[in-house]
């Protein structure tokens, strides 16, 4: 490890909501550290609290959710507790996230261009004087955007709403948004899921041009481990709330150490090689109300043991990897 | 592997099971009462246009492409769940677009579907005995005493119990919902179902237990599927051939293998190299398309890829590019593959 000091620091981060069924644990634990240019994949399958983890470091959890423990630095700065003002300073400026589902997420009443400009408005300090001369400015600033995304001819596109847009092209628009005032750190939430692999290629591409010129550190959440294994250098697995497994993209998918990942990585059938046969694994993820203390993936393991039914703490097994198990094997195929 | 071998060229009669010929699926809006009042001109979207096919008995045929490329709409023009524009589907040997209505309800006994969204696909206010027994009361297949212990069989062969059966799809997750879709399809004991997308909305761990159920199904009751998909690993998976659809055309068919490792259209190896592979095996060299899908409304003269194409020449704007075979058991439409 370099001397560096991470970018974004969670640790130990407690997120729950209080539903009229009980308590939800949708976050339990969860500790991450984003190095500064660095690209962290952070795969789980639906509700396993990958967006609910980000959604805390944008401090959008409202009530009924609450950050019940932890914390997370930005640059050595805690973020849990901050007002909301402050907060307002820092979003779209130093952090920013773009949400899953571009066909949703863009306000469809107001122009592409104006969206962008809003961001730019409120934050850039750099565009002054005259509400005409900063207009003017901003303006210039969003047709930039556009052309950074790859929208063709956007000085009249820019006046376009969001529906006169492919899927493809209103991603890019969001990405333009979030890097409308050059954040140091991009959370991309699943954005990819919606589109078709041929323009899922175009935008991830895209962020990784981006975020090399602009030297922006990123996190891409994704349920893709295909995703993760080409454009992500480290990733962090997540699965009922808690990050079972993390370390290096390459060593954590060639081979991994959680049986949740092993069973995970068997269940994608490999184009490179057809004739070996999927293995699934059975059972479903665990509601979060009520959950026992005892390691979350104990119902559908293999290789279970007594012990899986004490708390399972994260445990460091060399070369940057970490795992929650408490009897990480080899590649057990 | 030897039966996809004899069956490739689809001419013996006793191993084709399903032949779509020239199929066309055009949704007209220009006539419309809408049109008239607000001087619209509407449009005509070519959604499919023209697509001929060749499912073998016991085999799964793949569909891949990108959304809006008129999939979804084949599978339900074959069925006549969309009555077909033009063009014949051949089923056994009967031509399903020519059926009355009562030939058709009996035809659709042989032949059913999955759906896509498993949470829209199953109605919330009856019971899974309701759902999965309804196409069994309708065909008067069972006695209404028998049906109880049908739909017992069918759930315990889809991996539920039979004590689901009084609950309602709510009450289910998204996993166990497509297994009641595939209960329901194969109420009737059909010989052939389209598969429209049956695990895109499912997490990869459930995706694999349902593929896994869909091939299992597949050969104990000796089923054809029509395997429709955007996933290129899943088709990969489960596919004897795979057809490669863009804008309404079969651009290329092939067995799965030659179709994977030896592409010929252009588009089919873009698709193809902009799949993100696990072990890191697809970086090499990848045919990057740009820009979008351009509208089935006025789709571009030609060859309807030329305009994505990196390799587009002149001839490729004018003329539309027929199909021929190649040596490999590949069949393309591309003007610069020639097979010589």
């Amino acid at each position: 490890m370099t001397e560096a000091q991470p970018i974004l620091s969670i640790s130990n981060l407690q997120t729950r909501f209080a539903t009229r069924y009980g308590l939800v644990t949708a976050v339990d634990g969860v500790s991450l550290d984003v190095m500064p240019g660095e690209c962290v994949g952070v795969v789980g399958e639906s509700g396993s609290g990958k967006s609910v983890t980000f959604a805390s470091v944008m401090g959008l959890i409202k009530p009924p959710g609450w950050i019940d423990g932890g914390s997370i630095k930005f640059e050595g700065q805690e973020l849990v507790g901050m007002s909301e003002r402050s907060y307002r300073s820092l979003r779209g400026k130093y952090i920013a996230m773009t949400m899953q589902d571009a066909l949703t997420a863009l306000n469809p009443a107001l122009t592409v261009g104006f969206q962008i400009m809003e961001v730019l408005l409120a934050h850039d300090s750099q565009i002054s004087g005259s509400a005409r001369n900063r207009i003017r400015e901003a303006r210039a600033r969003v047709i930039e955007m556009m052309m950074l995304v790859r929208i063709p001819s956007p000085e009249t596109r820019l006046n376009d709403y969001p529906h006169q847009f492919s899927g493809g092209m209103r991603q890019r628009m969001m990405i333009a948004i979030a890097l409308a005032c050059r954040p140091k750190l991009l959370i991309a939430d699943e954005p990819t899921t919606a589109l078709d692999v041929t323009i899922q290629a175009q935008v991830l591409e895209l962020i990784t041009d981006i975020r090399q010129t602009l030297g922006m550190s990123v996190i891409l959440i994704t349920h893709d481990l295909g995703v993760v294994a080409e454009y992500c250098d480290r990733v962090a697995v997540m699965y009922a709330g808690q990050v079972i497994e993390s370390g290096p993209t390459k060593s954590v998918i060639g081979q991994p150490s959680h049986p949740y990942t092993q069973g995970l990585l068997r269940s994608i059938p490999n184009l490179a090689n057809l004739d070996k046969r999927i293995r699934p694994i059975e059972g479903q993820v665990p509601e979060l109300i009520d959950l026992t203390p005892g390691c979350r993936f104990i119902g559908r393991c293999d290789v279970r043991e007594v012990a899986c039914t004490q708390r399972v703490e994260m445990r460091n097994i060399g070369q940057g990897r970490t795992v929650r198990c408490i009897q990480p094997k080899g590649n057990v195929q | 592997m030897n039966k996809a071998m004899k069956c490739t060229a689809g001419t013996a009669d006793q191993y084709v099971l399903l032949q779509v010929n020239n199929l066309v699926k055009h949704y007209d809006s220009r006539s419309g009462l809408w049109g008239k009042i607000t001087g619209n001109p509407g449009s005509l979207v070519l959604a499919v246009d023209g697509v001929s096919l060749t499912i073998n008995r016991g085999e799964t045929l793949g569909l891949i492409g990108e959304s809006g490329c008129g999939k979804s709409t084949l599978g339900r023009a074959i069925l006549r769940l969309h009555e077909p524009t033009s063009g014949s589907v051949t089923f056994d040997g009967t031509d399903v677009t020519k059926l009355d209505a009562d030939s058709l309800k009996k035809m659709r006994r042989r032949m059913q579907i999955i759906f896509q969204d498993p949470y829209a696909s199953l109605n919330p206010r009856k019971t899974i005995e309701d759902i999965i027994g309804t196409a069994l009361r309708l065909q008067g297949v069972a006695k209404s005493s028998d049906i109880r212990g049908c739909v017992t069989q069918l759930l315990e062969n889809v991996g539920l119990k039979p004590d689901h059966m009084t609950r309602f799809p709510h009450q289910f997750s998204g996993g166990q919902r497509q297994r009641i879709g595939i209960a329901r399809a194969l109420a009737l004991n059909p010989e052939f179902i389209v598969c429209d997308e049956p695990v895109s909305a499912l997490d990869v761990s459930i995706q694999a237990q349902v593929i896994q159920l869909l091939d299992d199904l597949k050969r104990e009751l000796g089923l054809t599927y029509l395997f429709i998909s955007h996933d290129i690993s899943v088709i990969g998976y489960i596919s004897d051939h795979i057809a490669v659809m863009y804008l309404g055309d079969i651009v290329e068919t092939g067995p799965t293998k030659q179709i994977l490792t030896d592409p010929q259209h252009p588009y089919t190896q873009a698709l193809l190299s902009a799949v993100p592979r696990v072990d890191g095996s697809g970086t090499g060299d990848r045919v990057k398309l740009t820009g979008d899908l351009p509208s089935p409304i006025n789709p571009p003269k030609g060859c309807k890829f030329h305009t994505r194409c990196p390799y587009a020449k002149d001839e490729c704007q004018l003329k539309k590019p027929e199909h021929h075979e190649l040596k490999n058991g590949l069949t393309v439409a591309c003007h610069l593959v020639t097979g010589n």
